[in-house]
């Protein structure tokens, strides 16, 4: 789960790395009121979970609040890469000296975290990382004894500080880590980490993505998990089905993530394009089975839907009766190609064969015919 | 022989009263592994598909000595039954539980690196050496005892591979999903290692995906040891979306690897023959056998 700069910088106050001064604003009319407490110039920032927010026009700088207002209109309601805005970040525009980077993410080869840092932070710090990787320390965190001071020490010396400045930088950077073993988080990020006119450090940007698979430990985002969802997403993570939808026509349901990706890849080597990645899981039930089949169903750009099962845990016969289900309620109806093979096929294949569905036994010469459907199809 | 386990290894089940603990274990058992125990905490002293069921992993230990560990124990409290298994040494420890937490797997991996045990999964069918045992979720019928040794990060799409090696005469020495998280314990580069000592073992199907770079390790890991036995890939996900990705850490860290084309290229300039269909691993494989 993504959190917003706000939500990622409220948990960095709580961890008492600095942050600019700023307001949050949901409403153009509270630019005023919050800005009193704010000195200018300021920073007007877009809260939208978009990659490269800057360049896509999302962070407005402004001398007076007049200039903040504005751009507080400009923004909020907008849609910065496709996505809505619907609160702004106003902040205090600081003076810097310098701009560095630091982030904490895993490194699944090594099984740890890995802290990531830069002396030359800010916007082009992946053509940094690309063409000088020199410029990127690396630090291995021991997963029983954490981030010690020692690490952080190295790290900050390394990063060309001394002092007493090489030990606020020490401490922000353990800190850092503390966000992100407190949060359950795969990825904590500052870039950049601003140095100020006065020789201080203060997080200007801040990513965080928190682990899915920990949210039983936070129920504090739990009720995120949901905002930006659409019917179908809710229906799918109620379910636990991994699912995400894609531009093209062939609806795909099928269980296992590789055997899944495997269908996508044979539907384009075929000539075809998935409308989407739907991942049943292993061992669904029959209720998580026909809401998947429900949201490929309810899918209005899907031709054709093509499922592919493989059981092992997963029982034939539900996934069958999980088909006839959705595709007797749903609204408009269908061409199915099936694949259905291993634990209870027969019974599986001989509730279709009932319902009129016909039932392939190799991924390869389904995938081929749902394409040939879609072929079809065209005018 | 196989790798890892054999026809006498002696297992425990970690969760095995549980609706999927108690399924597997009946067909683990079905197919003639030697589960000795079950540990499930508050169930001591019953007994589970016929086998005794203890409140701790120490009360196995000092009855069995089993050899191994599967565990089937919700995400929650997976962890902790991991650890249990490592402080009682249990060499070879097998985590079928899905969704365990990131921060949860490298803690009990350092713990397993420290006690030199072995740890398949999380998330993981399992490991089978055909007709001795089976130690995961894997359907047993699909295998049959030869001379493939087979390593993927998914678990249908090795049983789709697996089943048509077998439907193709081609029998396996051993199978074993390392898992499809983003932190495993045996990972591709040590399953190989296992495969290269197997005197059974011929050759080598290795199913990999998008993410990460274990792939791309385990090209360079190919061709640094001029590895000697064939090696023939499939790689999924080539058309896979692109998950919107925000922050840098992950680009930088992985550099342009990551992609099917960054590990498909990898692999076939160290030397491995890549499938583009699942279903061309095994005429590739044949060739490669060919004196």
């Amino acid at each position: 789960m993504d959190l917003s700069e706000y939500e990622a910088k409220q948990e960095f106050s709580k961890h008492n790395i600095s942050v600019p001064n700023g307001a949050l604003i949901a409403k153009s009319t509270q630019t005023a009121q919050m800005l009193a407490n704010l000195k200018s110039p300021y920073m007007v920032k877009a809260q939208v979970l978009v990659g490269g927010r800057e360049k896509a026009g999302g962070i407005i700088p402004a001398t007076s609040e007049k200039e903040a207002e504005e751009a507080a209109v400009k923004l909020l309601g907008a849609r910065i890469r496709g996505l809505q805005v619907k609160q702004v970040l106003i902040e205090e525009k600081l003076s810097i000296r310098k701009e560095l980077y630091l982030g904490i993410t895993i490194d699944r080869f090594n099984r740890s975290y890995v802290a990531l840092t830069s002396a030359t932070g800010g916007v082009e710090i992946e053509e940094t990382a690309s063409k000088t990787p020199q410029a990127i320390i690396r630090t291995f965190i021991d997963a029983q004894s954490g981030m010690r001071s020692f690490d952080s020490v190295a790290i900050a010396k390394q990063l060309g500080y001394s002092g007493s400045q090489l030990v606020k930088l020490s401490t922000i950077i353990q800190r850092l880590y503390q966000v992100c073993i407190d949060n359950d988080a795969e990825l904590v990020e500052i870039n950049p980490l601003a140095e100020t006119e006065t020789g201080d450090f203060v997080a200007l940007d801040a990513r965080m993505v928190i682990d899915d698979n920990a949210l039983f430990r936070h129920p504090e985002y739990a009720s995120k998990e949901t905002e930006e969802l659409s019917p179908q997403e809710i229906l799918a993570l109620k379910n636990n089905l991994a699912y995400v939808k894609l531009d093209g026509d062939i609806g795909v349901v099928g269980n296992g993530a590789g055997l899944v990706m495997a269908t996508l890849d044979l539907l384009n080597f075929f000539g075809g394009k998935p409308a989407n990645f739907l991942d049943l899981g292993g061992g669904a039930t029959l209720e998580a089975i026909a809401a998947a089949l429900q949201i490929v169903f309810a899918e209005s750009d899907t031709k054709v839907i093509l499922v592919n099962v493989l059981g092992g845990i997963t029982h034939c016969d539900d996934v069958a009766r999980g088909i006839v289900e959705a595709a007797n309620e749903a609204k408009v109806k269908k061409p199915l190609v099936v694949r259905l093979v291993g634990t209870n096929q027969q019974e599986g294949q001989k509730i279709l064969a009932n319902a009129g569905i016909s039932v392939l036994d190799s991924m390869e010469a389904a995938a081929k015919q749902a394409v040939e459907i879609t072929r079809e199809a065209q005018p | 022989m196989g790798i890892i386990i054999n026809a006498d290894t002696k297992a425990i089940v970690q969760g095995i009263t549980g609706k999927q603990g108690s399924y597997h274990t009946k067909l683990m058992l079905d197919y003639g592994t030697k589960i000795v125990a079950g540990v499930v905490p508050g169930k001591g002293g019953t007994v589970a598909n016929g086998v005794p069921v203890y409140d701790t992993v120490k009360e196995t230990v000092d009855v069995y000595a089993p050899d191994a560990s599967i565990i089937f124990v919700p995400a929650p409290f997976a962890q902790d039954a991991v650890l249990e298994a490592i402080a009682n040494k249990i060499k070879t420890i097998v985590v079928v539980t899905e969704h365990l937490p990131i921060k949860d797997a490298i803690n009990v991996m350092a713990y397993a690196t420290q006690s030199k045990v072995t740890i398949i999964g999380p998330n993981t069918p399992g490991i089978i050496t055909p007709g001795q045992c089976k130690l995961g979720i894997m359907p047993a019928h699909i295998f049959k005892p030869g001379s493939i040794g087979v390593v993927s990060r998914s678990g249908t799409l090795t049983y789709e591979i697996a089943a048509e090696l077998t439907a193709k005469g081609l029998g396996q020495s051993a199978c074993v999903g390392v898992g499809g998280d983003p932190i495993v314990g045996l990972n591709f580069i040590e399953a190989l290692e296992l495969f290269r000592e197997n005197p059974e073992t011929k050759a080598i199907v290795l199913i990999g995906e998008i993410g990460g770079n274990m792939e791309e390790l385990t090209a360079e890991y190919i061709k640094q040891e001029r590895y000697p036995k064939p090696i023939v890939a499939y790689v999924a996900g080539r058309f896979a979306p692109s998950g919107k990705r925000l922050g840098h850490a992950g680009a930088i860290i992985m550099g342009k690897q990551g992609t099917a084309q960054s590990k498909i290229e990898a692999l076939i300039n160290a030397g491995v023959k890549v499938a583009e269909k699942p279903s061309d691993v095994t005429a590739l494989l044949v060739k490669e056998l060919l004196p």
